[in-house]
């Protein structure tokens, strides 16, 4: 992998000082890519999109935007109705978070499908991860600043997840707020948090990127690249690939931002905020559901834990256990794709997840889908049960005990006898 | 064990001295970087200002018996409540054991027609519906955080639901008698 020899003398002259040219090349040119990438791996290039697209608006709207408990509201609104095109740049920017974690959950499931975490991949996994948790951050956080009821009442209960530590949780929390309850303080650092998470994302990007050259991208059969004659460069044939799933997705995503831009939020949030009035019902944005139901399912106390920090660590730990899958998965098979038993397993947590996301949604209280007598609150402890097991104990289990059907000698065959069959 | 350190030292003469340099070296200078981060960790603390609004003073006079009021302290909501006979006996008449949080109602006020509590749910910090008449007060007559469904009794108490703990009591003083300091 020599450095290629430029022709033209300026991008020479600018390559032998700083061989930045020479790197974009390695990477997005000449980088060897599996020949039979599905679909399935459109949604990187996707997220990186969403995160660019993310930063420009952010930064559009701060120029309109003022951090003060008594202006923001009013300023987001001045955005919505004064400022030209305010309102296409702040949908763009709202519906643009939602975009962020379908393309990402996505980008996540296929990883989990494919077992596109396991040797070597590990770092590249845990990379991601992390910038899944700072996306969290940054979300939340976000959804803060327009300072309306669904803002201030998300920051005070999650904030006040914190006090849920013994000792250290009260100063924590006070620490956090900069005062004793969720107000200027608060608005201004979150603002300040907000603003500089997304390079934090953009830079673990960047080594997300890096790992995934060394390692190389993983495939639909889960084979590594054995010969060259199963990769092709990166260009022109998957920059066309991701331009074209840019193009799908952008219709996708305009159907929300000027067809529905308000159906993923929640409309108490253009009611200002109320330090003294809760609102009946609080529900977080709907890519959190999952993991809020995680923290709701926990009712009980076990070992003298009570039930608030257990609810917590349950929550926390929802991410944190996908840390270690390259180690919970025995299985010496990759992809799904053979593995007939473990398949059925991925599709079930993968049902689990949107049944989380529908009791996250749900007072405790009420039926699960108006089923007599099957509380939300009930069906939600079943499944953070599966939700935990699927890892701990499907995965162990399964990659053990399962006879895997037999994998192809290389990508290149795979493709040719898919060829043959078609 | 001495000569051991010693013959060691006689092949590498500075080595045991320069890796304990380096590692001083280290730590004074990662002490120093911690020192450097406490102004900025601190920084995010309650500020003078912010503490400054610490205390508040409430005139009761106008508030009849049975009814209660909300008055902000420190950013928060704090429920005054003139409670009635009724609904003190209540409070007295509950056996400690019932209790998740066992407090006695007479460790929680200072007069026993008036209650004073923080307004904010101790399981994740909602405002509980009872204080405006006309709202819900719940099972036990106190009050109901709508979140996620904590009872709260006619001492503040918690007696159904996630939260962990009672109200809060604040650090209060009657002035007068119809007139109080919280904070």
């Amino acid at each position: 992998m020599s450095a290629p020899q430029w022709n033209n003398k300026v991008v020479k002259w600018v390559d032998d000082r700083l061989p930045v040219i020479s790197m974009l090349h390695h990477s997005a040119y000449e980088y060897p890519t599996p020949k039979n990438l599905s679909y399935m791996w459109n949604f990187g290039s996707l997220a990186g999109f969403v995160l660019v697209t993310m930063i420009l608006t952010g930064i559009f709207l701060v120029m309109n935007y003022t951090p003060h408990t008594d202006m923001a509201f009013e300023s987001v609104e001045r955005i919505m109705r004064d400022v030209n095109y305010g309102w296409l740049i702040r949908y763009i920017h709202m519906n643009g978070a939602s975009m962020f974690f379908i393309v990402v959950f996505i980008h996540i499931f296929r990883g989990l499908y494919y077992g596109s975490y396991k040797a070597p991949r590990e770092m590249l996994w845990w990379i991601g991860i992390l910038i899944l948790l700072a996306m969290m951050a940054t979300a939340f956080m976000g959804y803060v600043l327009p300072w309306g009821q669904m803002s201030f009442w998300g920051a005070t209960v999650i904030t006040n997840l914190f006090s849920a530590f013994p000792i250290i949780g009260d100063p924590l929390v006070t620490w956090l707020w900069g005062g004793f309850s969720v107000d200027n303080p608060t608005l201004n650092r979150f603002f300040s948090l907000h603003y500089l998470m997304p390079f934090v994302i953009l830079g673990l990007v960047v080594l997300h990127v890096w790992a995934l050259h060394t390692v190389r991208s993983n495939n639909p059969t889960g084979v590594e690249i054995k010969t060259p004659a199963d990769a092709i460069p990166f260009h022109p044939y998957y920059t066309i690939k991701d331009l074209y799933g840019i193009g799908v997705f952008l219709i996708f995503f305009s159907v929300f931002v000027f067809f529905a831009p308000d159906f993923l939020g929640h409309p108490d949030n253009y009611i200002p905020a109320n330090p003294l009035v809760t609102p009946p019902h609080i529900v977080p944005e709907w890519y959190f559901l999952p993991f809020y139901a995680i923290l709701r399912s926990i009712d009980f106390t076990i070992f003298g834990i009570p039930a608030k920090l257990l609810g917590v660590l349950a929550m926390f730990a929802s991410i944190v256990i996908l840390f270690v899958i390259p180690w919970l998965d025995t299985s010496k098979v990759r992809s799904s794709k053979f593995r007939p038993v473990y398949k059925w397993f991925f599709w079930l947590f993968v049902i689990d997840t949107f049944i989380l996301g529908y009791c996250g949604a749900k007072a405790p209280d009420d039926y699960f889908l108006g089923i007599p007598g099957l509380k939300v609150i009930v069906m939600g402890q079943l499944s953070t049960l599966y939700y935990f097991a699927h890892f701990l104990v499907v995965m162990p289990l399964v990659g053990k005990m399962e006879r895997t059907k037999p994998l192809p000698a290389s990508i290149s065959e795979s493709v040719m006898k898919e060829g043959a069959n078609a | 064990m001495s000569q051991t350190v010693h013959s060691s030292g006689e092949h590498q003469p500075d080595e045991n001295r320069r890796d304990f340099l380096t590692l001083a070296t280290t730590a004074v200078g990662a002490v120093g970087v911690g020192c450097a981060l406490l102004p900025f960790v601190d920084s995010m603390n309650p500020s003078k200002d912010v503490l400054a609004l610490a205390s508040v003073e409430v005139n009761l006079a106008n508030i009849p018996v049975g009814q209660a009021i909300k008055v902000m302290w420190r950013g928060k909501p704090v429920f005054i409540r003139h409670r009635t006979e009724r609904e003190i006996n209540e409070a007295e008449d509950v056996a400690l054991n019932e209790l998740v949080d066992p407090q006695t109602d007479d460790a929680r006020v200072e007069k026993k027609e008036w209650l004073v509590v923080v307004g904010v749910c101790t399981h994740l910090g909602c405002i509980p519906m009872g204080t405006a008449t006309g709202e819900t007060r719940g099972d036990y007559d106190g009050w109901y955080c709508p979140c996620h469904g904590s009872h709260y009794d006619t001492s503040g108490r918690i007696r159904r639901g996630p939260a962990p703990l009672n109200l809060v009591v604040p650090e209060y003083e009657f002035l007068t008698d119809t007139s109080v300091r919280i904070g």
